[in-house]
This record gives structure tokens, C-alpha cells and sequence, in this order.
């Protein structure tokens, strides 16, 4: 089980709602996904006086957590102000925290990122941060009471794979709160690596809203979140760069008393 | 050196002679590369891409969706006024065009706004005239209070301002402006522009460098195609944008397409008229060369053009708009900056987009975001 904030979740693997085609595409798509941690663009929710926004409407029908993220905020103030009305629209103190001015490659900002985390935090939110695969700032972050870190396996939506996968590496074996790869992560495979690297969820979103068939695609993606993080614990044998046959040497060196 | 004055460095008669030395090899060799250089775009908008438009469209399409999924996002124009003190030979607002005049008061802006607001739009574009004077700074603090609390989106096509204006509308709740260059080419930006303030041709060219000191978080380019030669401009206006995306990394750029129209007073022939098919080459060119920016796409163009074309690049469009100020709450087309082709109403045109695959996105900004100075 996942456990974020003391909260657990059987499925390590978080989805997103952008990008579908269609509500009941997205729908079909999470339910197969078996995603109980859903996020949401706060600036995308649509609530009017004569309608409910259709994307919330069919989340809040689906047992899942919701988790609004901040997309779109380009510094600390923004993503304070996101956050605050995040909570008061939707009723939760859960939040992913997203900064990114770059609007090219939409990298998360580091420095603003932690600051308005150590504002969150104090603010009774249970902050998961995107962030780059820094371990440094993972750590920061941690220390600042971040209830997980999302570091990036490749700039968001490029579904490149885990291009930082020797930073993924070191932020794992550091983390005292889980460590959830977020961002570039483009097809099952990828995920599977990265659960068989020690990561504790991986959150997909481009990847199966782009898919020929979504809601099929989810259900792959389900699959390999499952199949690595069993490959983790099954602990997978090391690698070498040549066969392993005994010879000569190691026959003599066996006989030795 | 601002961007402005890189793009002043630029040779047009050398820009045009490499874009039209283009290769076939080279076109090839643009649809091939992963990460396409401004060179690759002029090879693929050059006359030798033309053959290729298939595998270029294709290609554009992959990238449009991988980047910004299956959605676009919908706008509508309100025209505040269509005063104007410049004398443009193309425009329909041009001075000395005998048509009547109106800036509309608050009480008409509430009523544009709640007709805009009752067919469901949350992203707005202002459009109004260049009249520095009577429909400046002045106007725009009377006016804005009353329609940017009603949208969570607000885009101005507006004169070219300065940079401490420009920081004044970001904090009346403008998140975007656009300003089109018309034309790269000086010399003829002087035939088309008789009178006014925008005569100024380096003036307007500064104008996105301007936008992105002041921050403003998207700043729209352009040409009018068709009054050069519409393959020279768009080479101009793409560089133009890579470079301002780079240099004010925080601004997103948009790009769009606008094309001659008729107009009242009667307007004028393009030069270099771009066929249906060029437009295509083109808006597919920009999504290869710049996967990120925003591509948009007017009731210019006709619904079979649109319907077609949006699926492959377009991120960006107007539906149901109307070029007359007060159009929405009282329709008189006698005042049109232009005429529209695309007279679908929102939702047909909203079924023509979910009919092809996509989903509308009617909000995508937090009022709010954006307002820092």
C-alpha cells in the first residue's frame, strides 16, 4: 500500500485529466487506470452558475482522491493564491504544487517551488511538489514537510522516458516520504522502470490521454506500475556486462581450502 | 541588442533569396530533423516544400496532440471601438473610410459582455482601433474594470503602447496583447501606412520586446498576409517569435494567420496572395518549428478551411465573432473591420470540433495569474 499524508491507496498509480478528447474518454480511462489519486488543473475548472464543470462532476463520482494542481502559476504568490482557492473550491488540503514560468519546456522552478512549499505546508496542505530530479532539492523540500516529491523523469508531456534516471536513483535511496515520478514518463515500459527502480508511484497523464485507445492504454499502465514495483520488492539481480561462465580460475580458486 | 533590432539587422531581399534556394534535399532534411532550426522552416514553407505537405501535416499533427493533447481552446472577439487615426490602404477602419464611427460606453460593454457571456465564452479579445487619444490609456482604466472580472481571460489587440502602459493593463486584468507588424518589408509598410502613429515602422517592431520587458504573459505576432511576399514575412515573423520566446522566456508566444479580406471601403488586392493550400504548408511549418507556441485561427477563414485545419495545428480560435463594435447586442454589419467566413454559431462550431476528435476548452487561465508588476 501507498501510504502520502497517512492516507493509503492500493494503486501507485496517479493520473491526470488533461489533454482527453472527451469527458466519458477520460472517465473510461481513469476507471481502468485504478487511480485512486487524480489531478486536476485548478485554472481548467469551469464552474458557472448554470453548470458544474463535466470533468469534476464525473470525478467526484468516481472513488478517487482528488488532488488540484497549480499549473499555470509562474511564482510563489501565484501558487499560494492557486492553493488557497483550491481548498476553498473543492474542499481539500490535498495539492500538487506546480511553478513553472519556463513556458517552453514548462520546467518547475526550484526556488520558487520550495518557498511556497514552506508556506503550504505551514497552511495545513499535504504539498506534493513537481520538481527536477535534484536531489538536493528533494531533500529541501522533504525537510520543509512536503508530504511526497515529484521529480521529473523528462521535461512534462514529452513522454521521453526517465532521461534523469541516475538522479531518480539517488533521490530514491534518500527519501524518507515517497517519491513519485511525475512528467515524461511516455509509455507502460518506462513506468515499469521506474517502480523497479524503487519508486513508490509514478503519475502518468499525457501518455494514456494522447493513446490510440486511452482507457486500454491506462489499463497497460496499471499493469506495469504493478509488475515493477513487484519486480522492487522481488529485489531484481544485478546486471554485468558479460557472461557469467566459470572458468579455469574460478574452478581453482573453488577447490582452495 | 533588443530583438527588435536583431530583426532590423535582417536582409529582406537576402532572407527571400535563401527561401526560395531552397532544395527538395533540404526540405527532407527539415521534416527529418527532431529538433528544426529557423533554417528548417524556410525550407519548409519555400516552394520546394510545397510536394511534401502530407508528411509535413502528419508530422504537425503528432506534435499538436503529443503537446496539447486532444483540445483547443475557444475565444471570442468583442470590438470596443473602431475609431482609428492612422490611415491604412488595407483596413476598413482606415481614417478616411466614410463609415460611422463608435466607442461603446459602459453601459454597451456590459451589454457586449453578458451577450458574450450567455453563448459560454471565458476567453475574450478586445479589439480596438488605433486611436491613441480617444481610445487610449484613458478609455482602457474607464472601461476594462467592467469586462475583465467577467472572463478568466483577457487578450487586447490594441496600438502599440509603452512598457509602463502595458505593466498598467496587466494589473486592469489583461493577461495578453497582440500587436501584428503587418509587414516586415519597411519599405512597403510605408506604401500601406499613409498616416498615424503608425507610420512608425520600428516603433511596432519593438512592440513584443516592450510586452515582454513589461511581463505580460502572452504576447501575439503576425503579418497581414498577403501585402508582401506572404513566404519573406512569415521567415520574419517566425524568427521574430523564436527570438522573443527565448528572450522573455517567462511571455508564451502566439502566432496567427490573418489573410487580406474584403472590407468595407473595398480594401485591396494581395500582393501575394496565399492559396488554401499554402496556408496549410504554413500553419504546419510554425507547429514543426515552434512545438509550443500558441497557433490561432479567425472566423477569417471559411468552416470546410477551419474544420479541416485545426485538427492538425491550431490551438487557438475565434467562433461566432462579430467585427463591428456592439455586434453582439445589436448586429449592424455596416461597421465590419472585415467580413467573416465562418458565420457558424458556437455550437455548431463546437460540434464541428467534437465531431473531429477534440475538446473544446472554454477556460484554461486563473484569473489572477499573471496581474504582478
Amino acid at each position: 500500500m501507498l501510504t502520502i499524508a497517512n492516507t493509503t491507496f492500493r494503486s501507485r498509480l496517479l493520473t491526470g485529466t488533461g489533454k482527453f478528447s472527451r469527458p466519458d474518454i477520460m472517465q473510461a480511462a481513469i476507471e481502468a487506470s485504478e487511480s485512486q489519486l487524480v489531478t486536476l488543473a485548478l485554472k481548467r475548472v469551469n464552474n458557472t452558475a448554470k453548470q458544474a464543470d463535466p470533468t469534476l462532476t464525473i470525478l467526484r463520482s468516481l472513488p478517487v482522491t482528488l488532488l488540484p494542481n497549480t499549473s499555470g502559476a509562474a511564482n510563489v504568490d501565484e501558487a499560494i493564491y492557486a492553493a488557497r482557492l483550491a481548498r476553498e473550491l473543492l474542499g481539500t488540503s490535498w495539492l500538487k504544487l506546480e511553478i513553472h514560468p519556463d513556458q517552453r519546456y514548462l520546467l518547475p522552478d526550484p526556488i520558487e517551488t520550495l518557498k511556497a512549499a514552506e508556506v503550504l505546508v505551514k497552511e495545513g496542505f499535504h504539498v506534493l511538489p513537481y520538481c527536477s530530479a535534484d536531489p538536493v532539492l528533494c531533500r529541501r523540500l522533504q525537510d520543509a514537510g512536503c508530504a511526497a516529491v515529484m521529480p521529473l523523469g523528462a521535461p512534462i508531456g514529452s513522454n521521453q522516458g526517465l532521461r534523469t534516471i541516475d538522479f531518480l536513483r539517488i533521490i530514491i535511496e534518500q527519501a524518507t516520504v515517497p517519491v513519485i515520478v511525475d512528467a515524461g514518463i511516455g509509455k507502460p515500459s518506462d513506468a515499469c522502470a521506474a517502480m523497479e527502480l524503487g519508486a513508490d508511484a509514478v503519475l502518468v497523464n499525457t501518455a494514456i490521454a494522447t493513446a490510440r485507445d486511452p482507457a486500454n492504454m491506462a489499463y497497460a499502465f496499471a499493469r506495469a506500475v504493478a509488475c515493477g514495483r513487484q519486480a522492487f520488492l522481488a529485489g531484481t539481480a544485478s546486471q554485468r556486462s558479460t557472461a557469467d561462465a566459470s572458468s579455469p580460475i574460478t574452478d581453482f580458486l573453488g577447490a582452495l581450502s | 541588442m533588443t530583438v527588435a533590432q536583431h530583426m532590423l539587422a535582417q536582409n529582406w531581399d537576402d532572407i527571400r533569396l535563401k527561401l526560395y534556394s531552397k532544395t527538395s534535399q533540404q526540405v527532407r532534411a527539415a521534416l527529418a530533423s527532431p529538433r528544426p532550426t529557423w533554417e528548417d522552416f524556410l525550407a519548409l514553407i519555400s516552394p520546394a516544400g510545397e510536394p511534401y505537405l502530407e508528411t509535413l501535416a502528419l508530422k504537425a499533427k503528432k506534435i499538436t496532440r503529443q503537446r496539447f493533447g486532444n483540445t483547443v481552446s475557444l475565444f471570442v472577439p468583442l470590438y470596443l471601438s473602431n475609431l482609428c487615426a492612422n490611415e491604412c490602404t488595407y483596413c476598413g477602419f482606415t481614417m478616411s473610410n466614410r463609415i460611422k464611427r463608435t466607442k461603446l460606453d459602459k453601459q454597451a460593454v456590459a451589454n457586449e459582455v453578458a451577450a458574450i457571456k450567455a453563448m459560454g465564452f471565458d476567453s475574450v479579445l478586445l479589439v480596438t482601433g488605433e486611436h491613441e487619444t480617444k481610445a487610449g490609456m484613458a478609455y482602457f482604466r474607464e472601461i476594462l474594470p467592467a469586462i475583465t472580472p467577467h472572463f478568466s481571460f483577457v487578450a487586447m489587440e490594441v496600438q502599440p503602447l509603452d512598457t509602463c502602459d502595458y505593466r498598467a493593463l496587466k494589473q486592469l486584468g489583461v493577461n495578453s496583447v497582440l500587436v501584428y507588424q503587418e509587414t516586415y518589408h519597411p519599405q512597403r509598410y510605408g506604401h500601406y501606412h499613409l498616416r498615424g502613429n503608425k507610420q512608425d515602422f520600428s516603433y511596432r517592431l519593438d512592440t513584443p520586446d516592450r510586452l515582454g520587458k513589461a511581463g505580460m504573459k502572452k504576447i501575439g505576432l503576425g503579418a497581414l498576409l498577403g501585402l508582401s511576399d506572404w513566404r519573406t514575412d512569415s521567415a520574419f515573423t517566425a524568427l521574430h517569435s523564436e527570438r522573443i520566446q527565448n528572450t522573455y522566456w517567462q511571455s508564451r508566444v502566439s502566432v496567427s494567420f490573418p489573410r487580406i479580406r474584403p472590407c468595407s471601403g473595398g480594401g485591396i488586392d494581395a500582393v501575394s496572395a496565399i492559396t488554401d493550400k499554402q496556408l496549410v504548408q504554413l500553419i504546419c511549418a510554425y507547429r514543426v518549428f515552434l512545438p509550443d507556441a500558441e497557433l490561432s485561427l479567425s472566423t477569417r477563414e471559411s468552416p470546410w478551411f477551419r474544420d479541416n485545419v485545426v485538427p492538425l495545428a491550431i490551438t487557438t480560435m475565434s467562433a461566432a465573432s462579430q467585427t463591428q463594435p456592439g455586434g453582439y447586442s445589436e448586429p449592424s454589419a455596416a461597421l465590419a473591420q472585415f467580413s467573416t467566413e465562418d458565420t457558424r454559431s458556437v455550437t455548431e462550431v463546437t460540434q464541428a470540433i467534437t465531431q473531429s476528435g477534440l475538446e473544446v476548452v472554454w477556460r484554461d487561465w486563473l484569473p489572477g495569474f499573471g496581474c504582478e508588476v
